[in-house]
C-alpha cells in the first residue's frame, strides 16, 4: 500500500562541509543515511528520520541540520497535522499508535505558574557557599511521637523507627526496566546512585546480578508481570516498590516484544528468550485494598520487616482517597506518578489523555493525609516530568519528601526526546537491548553526567531554599506558604493549598 | 508609673539594633517581685519594638485562684461575646467573671473588650480526658470558631497581658503595678511581615506556655500544617504562634524533656550529628526524623516559660541576639545585656549562649536544684 505520510523532517546536509566520513550512515539506527558511490555523495531517507540529532551530534564536520518538514496540510485548528497523519497511519495500519516517552500536549504545567519565595531584610537569606545546608533526606512512615528515656544522665531512644531509606539529596531515579533501557543504562545509574547518596529503581524488570554489588542504593520493582521477582532480588534491594500504576499509561500494563527479549533480558526478567514480556493491566491478585495491603505484609514478611516497601500509582482523579488507602494498607512511601510521566512503549492515545498534572495530585494527597493525620506514616514521592531543581523545590514545598526523575536522567545521558523508544532503536543506545547499539552508552561517562546532574541540582536547590532562608529541607516539606500562583483560577489555587502572588 | 519614659543606656554604643526586645526575669526561689525591673528592663530597649506590639507574662500571678484556669480573652464584638460565654457556661464551672481592669489613659491603639475568667471544667462534660487536654480543646475551639474572640492566656496561676502600644504603655494599661509573680516574661515588638494587632502581640501562650520571640521564621508553613495535624490551629496571624504550639506538643504531649526539645526546635547540622557516638547519633537522628517538620528555620531567639521555669533559646546559627545573666536567685534572660544591667548593674555571671543552646532555669522550690549556668544549657544528655 502507497504510503501518504510525509516525512516529518527534512535533513538537510551541506555538501562543501560533508566529507563522506559515512559517521552519519553507521551512527542512523533507522536507516535515514545512505551513500551513493557513483556521485560520491551521502542522501538521506527523510522519512526514515526520527530527529534524533544522533548523526548531528556525531558529523566531525558539522555538515548535518534536521528542520521539520514545512509543508503542511491546510490550517485548520480541529483537524491538525497531527489528527489527520494519525488517521492516515491508522487507515494504513490498523493499529493503535505508539509511542515513547511522556505527554507533550499542552495541557498546562502548574509548576510554571507557581513562583518561589525570597526573604529580604528582616528574615535573611542564606548564602550556601558560606552557610551549611542540608539536603538529606528519610523516606519510610515515622512514629506519632517518640518515646524516650533517661538512663544514667543519658537520653536513651525507647521507641523502635520503622526502616528508613537515607538519601543526601531528595533527587531519585525513576523506575526504568532493564529491557526498555540497556544494561550500560542500568549499570550507570546504580553507579550514579551509589557514587552520590541516592537510590535508582529496577522497574518492572528485574535486575541484572552484575548489579547486585549497589543494592544499597536500589529500589526492587514489583509488578504486576512479577518479572525477575525472586527472593534474592527482594533481599538485595534497599526498598521494595510495588507498582500499580505509571503516569504516561494509567491503567495500562507492560509490553516488551519478544525481539527485545535476549539472552541477558530473559535470564533477569525469568522468562524465555524471545517471548513477549506482557504485563497485566491490573496485578491479578490485587483487586482491592485489601489485596495491596496482602501484597505489602507478604513482601515485608519476605524480607523480614527490615525494608520498606512502597506502592507506586498513576495520578487519577481520586488519589487521595487511593493514597489514604494505601497508607493504612501499610505502603511505607507512596509514589504518585503525573500525566507527564514517561515511558518506553504506550498507545499514544492513552498517554495523551489520560491521568492528571502531578501538581494537582500531589497536592491533594498530602493535603488528604495531613487531614487524616497520617501524613507522617508515609513519604511521598513524586514523578512525572520533572525537568529541574525548581520544579523539585516547588514539589517539595507543595508536600513532596522527594521527587523520581526518569527522562531527566536520560537526557543527562543522551536521550533526545525523539519519542521512538517503542522501536528499540534507540540510536543513543539508551531504549534499547541491542547489543551493538547499547555499547554507544559507556557507563563510566554516563554515571559522570548522572551526578553532575545530581550535584547541579543539588546546588540549585541550596540556593534556592537559602534565597528563603531555609538551611534544612525538612523545612521546606509541606511549605505551602513559600509559594505563590499566577494566572490560576480560584479552584485551582484552592486545590494547591497557595495563595495568590499579592497576597 | 514612673519608668514609662525612655531610660538613658549607658552600653548604647556597640549596641546592634536587631528587632524585637525581650526579657525575662525569674527569681529561683519562687519569691514574687513586682512590675518594677521588668518593665525598666524592657523600656530601656524602646527602639527595638516600634509601638504596635507589647506584652507581658507572669507566673504567680493568681495564687488565690492557683488551682483554676485563668481565660484571658479579647473580643472584637459583642457577639463573639455571648457566644464565648455561652460556651464557657456550658463547659466550664465559671469561679468568677470580670472585665479585664485597665488605665483607658495609658497610651495604646484602640483597645478591644478584654475579660478575665477563673474556671473549672465540668466534670460531666471532661469524659475521661485530662482536663488540660479539655481546655486545650475549647481554647482552639473559641479561636476558630467564634469569629472575634480570642483566648491569649489558658494557664493557671500565670497570664499574658499584651497588646498593640509600647511595652510600658501596654503595663499601664493593664495596671501591671498591681501585680507580682516570680516570673516575668517581657517583650517589645517590631511587627514586620504580619498586622500590629492585639492578638498578634507577644506572648503567645496555650495552657501554661508562653513564648516570646524575635525573629522570622521561614519554616512557618511546614511547623503550622504538622501542627494542624495535632489539632493546633493557627488564628493569630503571626508566625510565633506555631512555637508555643511546638513546646505544648512535645512538652506537655508528647512528654519530652525541655532539653530534648530544644533540639528538636534548634538541632546540630548532620555533619555534627555524623561524627556523633553511635547512641547519641541515633537519638539525634530519630529527632530529625520524627520531627524535622518542627525544626524552626530563620532567625529566631526565644524565651519560652511555663510554671516553675523559664528558657532562653536562639536558632541554630545564632541570626539574633541573647544574653543570659544572673544575680543571686535571679535569672535574667534578654535580647541585650544592657536591659539586663539596667536593672542588676553588678552580675554574678553574665554569658551569651551559643546557637541551639538552651539556658534553662528551673524553681528550686519545685525541682531539684538544677543550676542555671552555660554547662547546663549545653544540653547534658542528648
Amino acid at each position: 500500500m502507497k504510503s501518504y505520510i510525509e516525512p516529518e523532517f527534512i535533513v538537510e546536509r551541506d555538501d562543501q562541509k560533508c566529507i563522506r566520513c559515512k559517521v552519519c550512515i553507521n551512527q542512523c539506527t533507522y536507516d535515514t543515511h545512505y551513500y551513493d558511490p557513483e556521485d560520491d555523495v551521502i542522501r538521506s531517507r527523510d522519512e526514515n528520520c526520527v530527529n534524533c540529532h544522533r548523526c548531528v551530534v556525531f558529523c566531525p564536520t558539522k555538515a548535518i541540520t534536521i528542520k521539520r518538514n514545512t509543508t503542511r496540510y491546510t490550517e485548520n485548528w480541529h483537524w491538525t497535522q497531527e489528527v489527520i497523519t494519525a488517521i492516515k497511519k491508522q487507515a494504513e495500519s490498523g493499529g493503535v499508535i505508539l509511542t515513547g516517552m511522556g505527554c507533550d500536549k499542552p495541557h498546562y504545567t502548574y509548576w510554571d505558574k507557581i513562583l518561589l519565595n525570597a526573604s529580604q531584610v528582616t528574615n535573611p537569606s542564606i548564602d550556601p557557599l558560606r552557610e551549611p545546608m542540608e539536603l538529606r533526606t528519610f523516606l519510610g512512615p515515622k512514629p506519632d511521637k517518640l518515646e524516650l528515656e533517661l538512663e544514667n544522665g543519658d537520653v536513651v531512644l525507647k521507641t523502635k523507627l520503622s526502616p528508613q531509606l537515607c538519601v543526601e539529596t531528595p533527587i531519585l531515579f525513576a523506575a526504568m526496566s532493564y529491557g526498555a533501557v540497556s544494561f550500560n543504562v542500568h549499570l550507570a545509574l546504580a553507579r550514579a546512585a551509589a557514587q552520590f547518596g541516592t537510590l535508582m529503581n529496577t522497574g518492572e524488570g528485574g535486575l541484572d546480578k552484575r548489579l547486585y554489588k549497589y543494592g544499597d542504593h536500589i529500589i526492587v520493582q514489583v509488578a504486576s508481570g512479577r518479572f525477575g521477582v525472586s527472593l534474592d532480588y527482594l533481599n538485595v534491594g534497599a526498598a521494595i516498590e510495588i507498582k500499580i500504576g505509571q503516569g504516561a499509561k494509567p491503567g495500562i500494563g507492560g509490553h516488551l516484544p519478544g525481539e527485545k527479549v535476549t539472552v541477558e533480558i530473559s535470564r533477569t526478567r525469568m522468562i524465555p528468550v524471545g517471548t513477549d514480556a506482557l504485563s497485566p493491566a491490573p496485578h491479578h491478585d490485587i483487586y482491592s485494598i485489601e489485596d495491596l495491603h496482602q501484597l505489602i505484609y507478604a513482601l515485608k514478611e519476605a524480607t523480614d520487616y527490615i525494608k520498606p516497601v512502597g506502592v507506586k500509582i498513576a495520578a487519577v482523579h481520586n488519589s487521595a482517597a487511593i493514597a489514604s488507602g494505601m497508607v493504612r494498607a501499610g505502603a511505607d512511601f507512596i509514589v504518585l506518578d503525573g500525566v507527564r510521566g514517561s515511558t518506553g512503549a504506550a498507545p499514544k492515545v492513552i498517554r495523551d489523555n489520560v491521568g492528571i498534572p502531578i501538581e494537582l495530585a500531589l497536592a491533594s494527597v498530602d493535603q488528604r493525609l495531613r487531614e487524616e493525620g497520617i501524613r507522617n506514616k508515609t513519604s511521598i514521592i513524586v514523578s512525572g516530568g520533572i525537568r529541574g531543581s525548581a520544579d523539585i523545590v516547588k514539589a517539595i514545598a507543595l508536600g513532596a519528601d522527594a521527587v523520581y526523575i526518569g527522562t531527566a536522567a536520560l537526557v543527562a545521558i543522551g536521550c533526545t526526546l525523539c519519542q521512538k523508544c517503542y522501536t528499540g532503536k534507540c540510536p543513543w543506545g539508551i531504549a534499547t537491548t541491542d547489543p551493538w547499539i547499547s555499547k554507544r552508552v559507556n557507563p563510566d561517562i554516563a554515571a559522570r553526567r548522572l551526578v553532575n546532574l545530581l550535584q547541579a541540582w543539588s546546588l540549585e536547590i541550596k540556593e534556592m531554599m537559602g534565597g528563603m532562608g531555609i538551611n534544612s529541607i525538612e523545612s521546606l516539606r509541606g511549605n505551602r506558604s513559600q509559594l505563590r500562583g499566577v494566572g490560576l483560577t480560584d479552584t485551582e489555587l484552592k486545590i494547591l493549598g497557595i495563595k495568590m502572588a499579592g497576597e | 508609673m514612673n519608668f514609662t519614659t525612655l531610660l538613658n543606656n549607658p552600653y548604647n554604643d556597640d549596641k546592634v539594633i536587631d528587632a524585637c526586645g525581650l526579657f525575662g526575669m525569674m527569681d529561683l526561689t519562687g519569691r514574687c517581685f513586682g512590675s518594677k525591673d521588668p518593665i525598666k528592663a524592657i523600656s530601656n530597649m524602646r527602639e527595638r519594638g516600634n509601638g504596635l506590639g507589647g506584652g507581658f507574662a507572669i507566673y504567680g500571678l493568681y495564687p488565690e485562684h492557683k488551682d483554676d484556669y485563668a481565660f484571658h480573652i479579647m473580643y472584637l464584638n459583642t457577639e463573639a461575646k455571648e457566644k464565648v460565654e455561652r460556651l464557657l457556661s456550658q463547659n466550664f464551672d465559671v469561679v468568677e467573671a470580670e472585665e479585664m481592669p485597665t488605665n483607658p489613659k495609658a497610651n495604646v491603639w484602640n483597645p478591644p473588650l478584654i475579660w478575665r475568667y477563673f474556671l473549672q471544667p465540668k466534670k460531666s462534660a471532661v469524659k475521661g480526658q485530662q482536663d488540660d487536654e479539655y481546655v486545650f480543646y475549647n481554647v482552639m475551639r473559641i479561636n476558630t470558631e467564634s469569629d472575634g474572640a480570642f483566648v491569649f492566656s489558658s494557664g493557671k496561676n500565670m497570664g499574658v497581658f499584651k497588646g498593640v502600644g509600647f511595652p510600658e504603655d501596654i503595663a499601664e494599661y493593664f495596671c501591671l503595678d498591681e501585680y507580682e509573680g516570680y516570673l516575668w516574661v517581657c517583650h517589645g515588638r517590631f511587627p514586620t511581615n504580619t498586622p500590629g494587632w492585639w492578638g498578634g502581640a507577644h506572648p503567645f501562650s496555650i495552657l501554661d506556655w508562653v513564648v516570646v520571640h524575635n525573629g522570622e521564621l521561614s519554616s512557618y508553613g511546614a511547623n503550622r500544617r504538622f501542627l494542624e495535624m495535632y489539632g493546633y490551629h493557627c488564628t493569630m496571624q503571626t508566625d510565633t504562634e506555631v512555637m508555643v504550639y511546638a513546646l505544648d506538643l512535645l512538652v506537655r504531649r508528647h512528654k519530652l524533656p525541655m532539653e530534648v526539645a530544644a533540639k528538636i526546635l534548634a538541632p546540630p547540622l548532620w555533619i555534627e550529628i555524623d561524627t556523633m557516638e553511635p547512641s547519641k547519633k541515633e537519638v539525634y537522628t530519630a529527632l530529625r526524623q520524627c520531627y524535622g517538620s518542627l525544626l524552626m528555620n530563620g532567625p529566631f531567639t526565644i524565651i519560652a516559660a511555663r510554671t516553675g521555669e523559664m528558657i532562653g533559646l536562639t536558632d541554630r546559627i545564632k541570626l539574633r541576639p541573647l544574653t543570659a545573666g544572673i544575680k543571686g536567685d535571679l535569672l535574667f534572660l534578654s535580647s541585650e545585656e544592657s536591659a539586663i544591667r539596667a536593672v542588676a548593674p553588678n552580675l554574678d555571671k553574665v554569658w551569651s549562649p551559643r546557637g541551639g543552646e538552651l539556658v534553662i532555669g528551673r524553681l528550686k522550690t519545685i525541682r531539684a536544684p538544677e543550676i542555671v549556668a552555660p554547662e547546663v544549657g549545653r544540653s547534658r544528655a542528648i
